[in-house]
């Protein structure tokens, strides 16, 4: 059903559906980080718990915030620069305090 | 629908540059609002890299089970108001009004959450500035001071929303509607962005003990 009603709206939003499965995989995911948390993963543990928040932020931006189905650029382009823009002041802000 | 359009007098082509210009707007301000927050987590992250044993000693304080259940009810406020834009769009505008009460609800609910949980805190003496609160080690006192500005910061931001979204209803139907979306659109994108801060919130300050 979903798929023919994407074809139709010539694939501007996603269904019903496509949102309920969105939210499943958040669901999931949320359930994997607090499960992950209770075990020691030492060194790794802020690495996987920023990825699972980098994949989860990256769902409701795309599906929920219509990202994926954007076709302005300019609107495309605006989160690549603002996390670019983090990414400097970040790793600056490292620099410092590592190698002061 | 037609009918408004020739009401305000404005052409087609005129209305959809407003929305173009409201959407960019909206997505510019969420930019400032990734940076300010973006700032905040930096500092953060500084703070416990710094004091990594009392970070994690400090985090052990917090409810775990108030930071998951309020993660699974702004997920699924998330999923509510993506539902309303999408009845909207569909030309269901009572559909769109009920998902969009619901949302409010589920926003509610995240703040009566919170509240019971910073009321735990304040129990225990732990505020800003309070004496038990100095008495522990600095890196103690640095992880409180970034729980409650943070999620407080955060809580604002909720009911922000939750105000625009009360606005929004009241208008649903009449200037908002399947025709001119834009108005609940960037509401919504508002409370996804709300959603995106808590997901990156959660895990750094409920689950590193």
């Amino acid at each position: 059903m979903s798929q023919s009603e994407g074809k139709t709206t010539s694939a501007a939003h996603p269904g019903n559906r496509s949102y309920l499965t969105v939210w499943g995989a958040l669901v999931l995911l949320t359930a994997l980080t607090v499960t992950m948390a209770s075990l020691d993963l030492g060194a790794l543990a802020i690495a996987a718990v920023l990825t699972i928040a980098a994949v989860k932020s990256s769902l409701v931006l795309f599906y929920f915030m219509h990202l994926r189905y954007e076709r302005r650029l300019l609107i495309r382009l605006l989160m690549p620069i603002v996390l670019a823009t983090l990414a400097i002041f970040i790793g600056l802000t490292y620099t410092d305090i590592l190698y002061r | 629908m037609s009918d408004t359009h020739a009401s305000t007098g404005a052409s087609p082509e005129s209305l959809r540059f407003q929305e173009e210009r409201g959407k960019v707007g909206m997505w510019l301000f969420i930019c400032t609002e990734v940076l300010l927050f973006g700032g905040l987590f930096l500092l953060y992250s500084v703070y416990r890299y710094k004091h990594h044993v009392d970070f994690h000693a400090a985090s052990s304080d917090l409810s775990r089970f108030a930071g998951t259940l309020n993660t699974i009810v702004l997920i699924t406020s998330s999923l509510t108001a993506a539902l309303a834009v999408h009845a909207l769009g569909e030309g269901a505008v009572d559909r769109a009004k009920l998902f969009l009460r619901v949302t409010i609800l589920f926003g509610l609910t995240f703040l009566v959450v919170k509240s019971f949980e910073w009321g735990a805190k304040f129990e225990h003496g732990l505020y800003p500035n309070a004496p038990v609160l100095l008495g522990m080690p600095k890196g103690q006192i640095l992880f409180f001071g970034l729980y409650f500005s943070m999620t407080g910061l955060h809580a604002v931001h909720v009911i922000v929303g939750m105000s625009i979204f009360g606005w929004v209803l009241g208008h649903l139907g009449s200037t908002v509607t399947p025709s001119k979306p834009v108005v609940l659109e960037n509401a919504t994108l508002f409370w996804h962005l709300v959603d995106v801060i808590w997901i990156f919130l959660f895990p750094l300050f409920y689950l590193i003990s």
